[in-house]
C-alpha cells in the first residue's frame, strides 16, 4: 500500500476524531448555555460554573478539525464551506456571542448583564442550530430545493436537542439539589425531542440519499450494521427508565450514578456518528469528491501526521489533568 | 475604492475580520508574560499588592483571551472560503505549519487557561504558577508558527517550485526565512508595547480618579519601566526590519519611502500626498538625503524607485501613511514612557499631564500593531506569495451578495463588542477603586 492511499484514510480518521471530539465536548456546553434562560439567578452562576473551566479548549476541538479538512482536504474546505457559507457565518456569530459573554456577563455593568446572558443563550442556539444545519445540508450533499432544506432544518433542530439531552445530561453529573432535579426534567423533554429527531433523521437520510440508501440496505452490510440502532434504541431505552429513578435517588440524598444519562447520551452520540461516517466514507463531499481525490499531496500529510503522533497523546494527557482538576460538583468559579 | 467585485469584498471581509482578531492576540501574548511577572512577585515578597496587581489584570486577561478565542475561531474558517488558491499553490507549506500551531499552542494555552484561571483554589501554587507559565508560553508558540507562515509568504525560501504548487526543501530555511527573525521579535515587542501601555493608562487613570493603593502604583510603575525599555528596543530591531525589507521586498521599501523613481541621496518624507495618477509625490515635505542615510546607511546610496515594479508594486498611499502613522506612535510612546519613567524615578508619582497622557494612549500599541500589519500587508501586493502567487489568482467565487451581508454583519458586531470591551475595561477600573462591598464579594467570573 502507497502512503497516497494510506495518508488519506488516516486524515479522515483524525478529522473525524477531532469532530466527534468537539461534537460531545462542545456539544455539552452547548447545550448548557440553550437551558440557561430555564435557570433561576442563583443556577445561572452555576450552570455557567460548571462549564467556565473547559469551553474554550472545548472549541479548539472545532478549530483542529476544520484545520485538518483544510490542510489535508484543501478542496473540499473551499467546496464544504463555500456551499455552507451562510450557516457557517451564523455558527460564528452564534460562538463569538456567547465566547464573549461568557465573561461580559460578570464583568460588565449590572444594567447589561441580563442582555449578555441572553447572549449567551441566544449565542448558544444559534450554535447549535447553525451545526446541525450544515450536518444536514452536507449529508444531501448540498441538494437545493425545498425538501433538502427541510431535511437541513429538521438535522438543525435534532442536533440542538442533542445537544441539549448532553447539556442536562451533564449537569446531572456536575450539580445538585434543585438544579439537578431541574436538569432530570430538562433531559427528559430532551430524549424525547432527540429521540424523535434521531429516528426522523434516520428515515430521511436514506430517502434523502439514493447513495446511502444503497449503502445501508444492501445485503451483508445491512446485518453488519443491524446492531447501530439497536444499541441505540437500547440506550434511550435506558435513559427513558433510568432518569425518573435518578431523580427520585436523589432527592433521597443518594448521587450514585449520576454519570449515567451523560455517559449513555455519548454512548447515542458516538453510535449515530459511526452509522453517518459509515454512510458517507468514502466520500468527502457527497457525490462529488473522494477522501483521495481531495487529499493534499503525501509530502505535507507526513509531515503533519510526524507532529500529531507526538502530540496528540499529550494533548489527550493534560485534557484528562484539567479535567481531573475541576472534578467533582461544580463550584462557583473564583479567580482566587 | 475599487469597485465592489466579490474579489475585493472577500478581502475587505478578510482584512476585517483579521485586524479584529490581531488585537486581542496582542494584548494576550504579552499580559501573559506580565501575568506571571506579577504572580512570581507576590510568591517570591509575598507583598499583596503584587497579588491585587494580578486579581485586577486576570479579569481583563480572561476577557481578551476570549475574545481572540472566538475572532480566531473565525479566522480558521476564512482560510478556505476566501482563497481557495492558496492552499491549492503552497499548502505544503502553510498546512503543515497550521496544523503545528493548533497541536502545539492552541490546545495547549486553551486548556491550561481554565486551570489558570479558575484553578488557584484547586491546585497547588507551583502547579498554578505553571499554569499560567504554559498559558504565556502557548501564545507565544502560537505567535511563532503563524509569523513563520506570514513571513515565508512575504520572503519565501526554502523551496521548489514546480508547475505553479511548492515543494519544501528545506523545513529549517521555511521556517527562519530571511524576514522571520525581524517580524516574530517586531511583533513579540509590538504586543509587549501594547500591554506595557495599556497598563500604565488603566493604572493611570486609576491613580487620576484617587485610587492610590500599593497595587495601582505598582502596575504603573511596571508599565511604564517596560515600554520605557520596549520602545528603544523596538525602534532599533523595526530598522533592521526595514533594511531587511530593502532587500528583499524593494518595491514594499519604495512605496513606504515614497520613491517614484529610482535616485541616490533620496529624502525622507516627513509629509507628501503620493500620487499614481502622475506618479509622484503632492506637497512633499522632506528630509534631504535621510532615507538613503537610513536605509543604505551611506547619505547617496541608492534606492530602487517604484518604476522599476512597474505594473507589480503595492498601493502606495497605504502603504506610505500606514508607515507614517506607526512610527508616529512609536516617537509617541518613547516620549511618553521616557518622560514618566524619568518622573517616577524622581518623585515616585507621575505628573497629573503625564497620568493624563497615559490614559490618552491606553490603546495607542493597538493603533501601531495595526498601522505595522497594513504596511506589511498592503506592501507585499499585488502577491500573496511574494513571487509565487498573485493575490487575484488565488481569490474565491463565492457570490458578492453573500459576502457583502456576512461583512456587514462582522461589522456590526465587531463595533459592539470593541466598544463593550473597552468600556468594560475602564469599568472594571472604577470598580475595583470601590475598595468596600464590590471587593469583599470577591472577583467572581
Ligand atoms: C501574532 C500573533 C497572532 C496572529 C498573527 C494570529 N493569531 Fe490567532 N491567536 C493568537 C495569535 C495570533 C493567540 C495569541 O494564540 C490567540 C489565543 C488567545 C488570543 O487572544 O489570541 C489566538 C487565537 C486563535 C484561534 C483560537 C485558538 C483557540 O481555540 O484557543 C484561532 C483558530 C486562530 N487564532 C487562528 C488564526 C489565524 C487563522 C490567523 C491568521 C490568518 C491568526 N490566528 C493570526
Ligand atoms: C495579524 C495581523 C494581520 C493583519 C492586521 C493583516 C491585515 C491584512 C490586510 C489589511 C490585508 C489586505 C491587503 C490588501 O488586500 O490590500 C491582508 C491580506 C492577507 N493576509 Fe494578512 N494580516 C495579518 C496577518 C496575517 C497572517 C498571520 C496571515 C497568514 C498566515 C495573513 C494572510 C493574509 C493573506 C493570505 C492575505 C491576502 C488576501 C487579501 O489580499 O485579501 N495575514 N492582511
Ligand atoms: C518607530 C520605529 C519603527 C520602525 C522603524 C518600524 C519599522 C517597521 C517596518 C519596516 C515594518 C514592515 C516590515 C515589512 O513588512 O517588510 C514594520 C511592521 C510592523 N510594525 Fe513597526 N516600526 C516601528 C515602530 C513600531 C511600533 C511602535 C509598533 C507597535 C507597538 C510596531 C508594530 C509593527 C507591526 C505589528 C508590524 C507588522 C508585523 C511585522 O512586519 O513585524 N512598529 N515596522
Amino acid at each position: 500500500m502507497t502512503a497516497e492511499l494510506v495518508l488519506p484514510v488516516i486524515f479522515a480518521g483524525l478529522m473525524a476524531i477531532s469532530l466527534l471530539a468537539y461534537v460531545i465536548l462542545d456539544g455539552y456546553d452547548l447545550g448548557v448555555g440553550v437551558l440557561l434562560p430555564l435557570g433561576s439567578d442563583e443556577q445561572r452562576d452555576t450552570m455557567i460554573a460548571s462549564i467556565g473551566p473547559f469551553w474554550d479548549a472545548n472549541e479548539t476541538w472545532l478549530v483542529l478539525g476544520v484545520g485538518l479538512l483544510l490542510v489535508a482536504f484543501p478542496m473540499a474546505h473551499g467546496i464544504i464551506l463555500g456551499e455552507l457559507y451562510l450557516p457557517v457565518a451564523l455558527m460564528l456569530l452564534g460562538l463569538i456571542l456567547r465566547g464573549v459573554a461568557f465573561d461580559f456577563r460578570v464583568k460588565a455593568q449590572a444594567h447589561h448583564q441580563p442582555a449578555w446572558n441572553a447572549a449567551f443563550a441566544a449565542g448558544s442556539l444559534l450554535a447549535a442550530v447553525s451545526q446541525g444545519v450544515m450536518l444536514g445540508r452536507y449529508l444531501t450533499g448540498f441538494a437545493p430545493g425545498a425538501a433538502a432544506w427541510g431535511f437541513a432544518l429538521l438535522a438543525g433542530i435534532g442536533l440542538t436537542a442533542g445537544y441539549v439531552l448532553l447539556g442536562a445530561g451533564w449537569l446531572i453529573m456536575k450539580t445538585e439539589g434543585e438544579l439537578q432535579q431541574r436538569a432530570v426534567r430538562w433531559a427528559q423533554r430532551a430524549l424525547l425531542g432527540t429521540g424523535l429527531a434521531v429516528l426522523l433523521v434516520s428515515i430521511a437520510t436514506p430517502l434523502a440519499s439514493a447513495r446511502i440508501a444503497a449503502k445501508w440496505f444492501a445485503l451483508p452490510d445491512f446485518l453488519l450494521l443491524l446492531p447501530l440502532p439497536l444499541a441505540s434504541l437500547a440506550l434511550f431505552v435506558l435513559l427513558a427508565i433510568s432518569l425518573p429513578r435518578l431523580a427520585a435517588r436523589q432527592a433521597a440524598g443518594n448521587d450514585n450514578f449520576c454519570w449515567l444519562p451523560f455517559a449513555a447520551t455519548v454512548g447515542i452520540v458516538l453510535l449515530s456518528f459511526w452509522g453517518l461516517a459509515y454512510s458517507v466514507f468514502p466520500e468527502i463531499v457527497i457525490g462529488r469528491l473522494d477522501i483521495w481525490q481531495a487529499a493534499s499531496d503525501a509530502e505535507a500529510l507526513r509531515v503533519i501526521l510526524a507532529g500529531a503522533i507526538v502530540v496528540l497523546p499529550c494533548i489527550a494527557g493534560y485534557t484528562v489533568f484539567a479535567y481531573r482538576v475541576f472534578r467533582g460538583k461544580a463550584r462557583g468559579l473564583s479567580y482566587s | 475604492m475599487e469597485s465592489l467585485d466579490p474579489v475585493t469584498l472577500a478581502r475587505i471581509q478578510f482584512a476585517a475580520n483579521i485586524s479584529f482578531h490581531i488585537l486581542f492576540p496582542t494584548i494576550s501574548i504579552a499580559m501573559g508574560w506580565v501575568l506571571l511577572y506579577f504572580k512570581t512577585r507576590f510568591d517570591r515578597s509575598g507583598d499583596a499588592a503584587w497579588l491585587d496587581a494580578y486579581g485586577f489584570w486576570v479579569k481583563i486577561f480572561a476577557l481578551t483571551f476570549a475574545l481572540g478565542v472566538v475572532s480566531g475561531i473565525t479566522m480558521s474558517f476564512q482560510f478556505g472560503t476566501n482563497w481557495p488558491g492558496y492552499m491549492q499553490h503552497v499548502g505544503n507549506v502553510a498546512g503543515p505549519l497550521l496544523a503545528y500551531e493548533v497541536l502545539t499552542a492552541f490546545f495547549l494555552e486553551a486548556t491550561f487557561l481554565g486551570v489558570m484561571l479558575f484553578g488557584r483554589s484547586r491546585v497547588s501554587n507551583r502547579v498554578h504558577t505553571l499554569a499560567t507559565f504554559l498559558v504565556a508560553f502557548g501564545t507565544t508558540v502560537s505567535a511563532f508558527w503563524i509569523i513563520a507562515l506570514n513571513s515565508w509568504m512575504q520572503t519565501p525560501a526554502g523551496v521548489s517550485v514546480v508547475g505553479g504548487k511548492v515543494h519544501v526543501v528545506s523545513w529549517l530555511a521555511v521556517i527562519f526565512n530571511p524576514s522571520m527573525p525581524y517580524r516574530l521579535t517586531h511583533m513579540l515587542l509590538a504586543s509587549g508595547l501594547t500591554v506595557a501601555f495599556l497598563v500604565a493608562g488603566v493604572s493611570a487613570y486609576r491613580w487620576l480618579r484617587g485610587d492610590r493603593v500599593a497595587s495601582v502604583n505598582a502596575a504603573l510603575k511596571t508599565g511604564v519601566t517596560l515600554a520605557a525599555v520596549l520602545i528603544p528596543l523596538q525602534i532599533l530591531v523595526g530598522d533592521a526590519h526595514g533594511l531587511n525589507t530593502f532587500h528583499h521586498q524593494p518595491a514594499k521599501l519604495a512605496a513606504i519611502e515614497g520613491v517614484w523613481h529610482t535616485e541616490r541621496g533620496a529624502p525622507l518624507q516627513l509629509f507628501a500626498l503620493p500620487d499614481e495618477a502622475t506618479q509622484s509625490n503632492r506637497y512633499a515635505l522632506g528630509i534631504p538625503k535621510l532615507a538613503s542615510l537610513i536605509i543604505t546607511h551611506s547619505s547617496d546610496g541608492e534606492i530602487r524607485g517604484l518604476n522599476e515594479f512597474a505594473g507589480a508594486h503595492p498601493p502606495v498611499a497605504k502603504v506610505f501613511w500606514s508607515f507614517r502613522v506607526m512610527v508616529a506612535v512609536g516617537m509617541a510612546m518613547l516620549l511618553a514612557s521616557w518622560l514618566t519613567a524619568w518622573q517616577l524615578r524622581r518623585r515616585g508619582e507621575p505628573a497629573p499631564w503625564q497620568a493624563r497622557l497615559l490614559v490618552a494612549m491606553t490603546f495607542s500599541g493597538w493603533l501601531a500593531t495595526l498601522a505595522g500589519w497594513y504596511v506589511t500587508e498592503i506592501g507585499r501586493q499585488p502577491w500573496l506569495v511574494t513571487g509565487i502567487l498573485r493575490t487575484a489568482d488565488a481569490a474565491s467565487s463565492v457570490g458578492g451578495g453573500m459576502i457583502l451581508s456576512t461583512l456587514l454583519m462582522y461589522l456590526a458586531l465587531y463595533v459592539v463588542l470593541l466598544a463593550s470591551y473597552v468600556s468594560v475595561v475602564f469599568y472594571l477600573a472604577r470598580k475595583a477603586g470601590k475598595p468596600l462591598a464590590a471587593n469583599l464579594e470577591g472577583v467572581t467570573a
